[in-house]
């Protein structure tokens, strides 16, 4: 394998690993649940994009051969990632998790209240 | 709403399916039957599940609506994985209701996907009515102006692409 590819890959590897670790510190360090969920929605884009694309150019050299299965990775993690991260994030809600974020407007919980009322 | 059954309800899906079939096997002509098989037949089956087709009308406005959220993701990572590495307490956390114009379901999903990718902001909530969606933002210091970027950028391509309303 050519050097600037070995170079390439390992740059978008380690690219991808840095936000992969960055969302994990974010994870741990982040004060609130709620602030703690931006943590993995950074590891699911860039972290896991910077990888698949070291992926899809080593696996592309090697095979002589144009490879995007990856790329299916990227699509199903976009549609199935933000689509948990919204139940956690409504889940918490509902249950009036401790947070420090201020409200604007009306809050679910209301909402809800009225709604049984009803 | 009619309840007869099309044949193929989702030409869309059936497409994506079909692709998503050869991609994860092979571009052989046996994969490309039985792939188109199953990309006729699941839609079919399960039709009476979506009674709405997703139309899109603009696809030229669809491929550059990816690209400019794609771009949006990678700005947004850096800058957020800065704000994780700063100091925490200066961060404004705060929850906003996003009016939504839009009505359609997978229109209103697809919005809230792209707010949760993009890092900074994480849809939580939609109001019963299916008229306000309530996002957590990770630091924000000027909600108007957040709310009406995510509106303009958003949810007016999306509105367009997806939802087209006879006036």
């Amino acid at each position: 394998m050519p050097l600037w590819v070995e170079v390439t890959v390992s740059v978008f590897l380690l690219f991808g690993a840095f936000f992969a670790l960055v969302g994990s510190i974010g994870l741990a360090k982040l004060p609130d649940f709620f602030r703690r969920l931006h943590g993995p929605t950074k590891a699911t884009t860039l972290g896991v994009g910077g990888m698949i694309l070291g992926s899809m150019l080593y696996f592309t050299q090697m095979e002589h051969q144009f490879q995007f299965q990856e790329l299916l990775i990227t699509l199903f993690l976009f549609i199935t990632a933000p689509a948990s991260a919204h139940i956690v994030a409504k889940a918490a809600l509902h249950l009036k998790v401790q947070h420090k974020a201020k409200h604007t407007e009306q809050q679910p919980e209301e909402e809800q209240d009225k709604e049984a009322d009803s | 709403m009619s309840h007869k059954k099309r044949i193929i309800p989702h030409p869309v899906l059936s497409l994506l399916m079909l692709i998503t079939w050869m991609v994860l096997n092979s571009f052989s002509p046996g994969h490309f039957l039985l792939g188109t098989f199953l990309a006729l037949l699941i839609p079919y089956l399960v039709q009476d599940f979506w009674p709405n087709a997703v139309k899109v009308h603009k696809p030229l406005h669809l491929i550059w609506y990816i690209i400019k959220v794609t771009g949006d993701i990678m700005v947004a990572n850096f800058v957020v994985a800065k704000q994780i590495l700063g100091p925490s307490d200066k961060l404004n956390a705060a929850f906003f209701d996003i009016p939504l114009e839009i009505e359609n379901d997978f229109t209103i999903s697809v919005l809230a996907g792209t707010i949760s990718l993009t890092p900074g902001t994480v849809s939580a909530d939609l109001s019963p009515d299916r008229k306000r969606l309530i996002v957590h933002a990770l630091n924000v210091n000027d909600i108007e102006a957040e709310i009406n970027l995510i509106k303009q950028r958003y949810e007016q391509p999306l509105k367009e692409i997806f939802e087209c309303y006879p006036q």
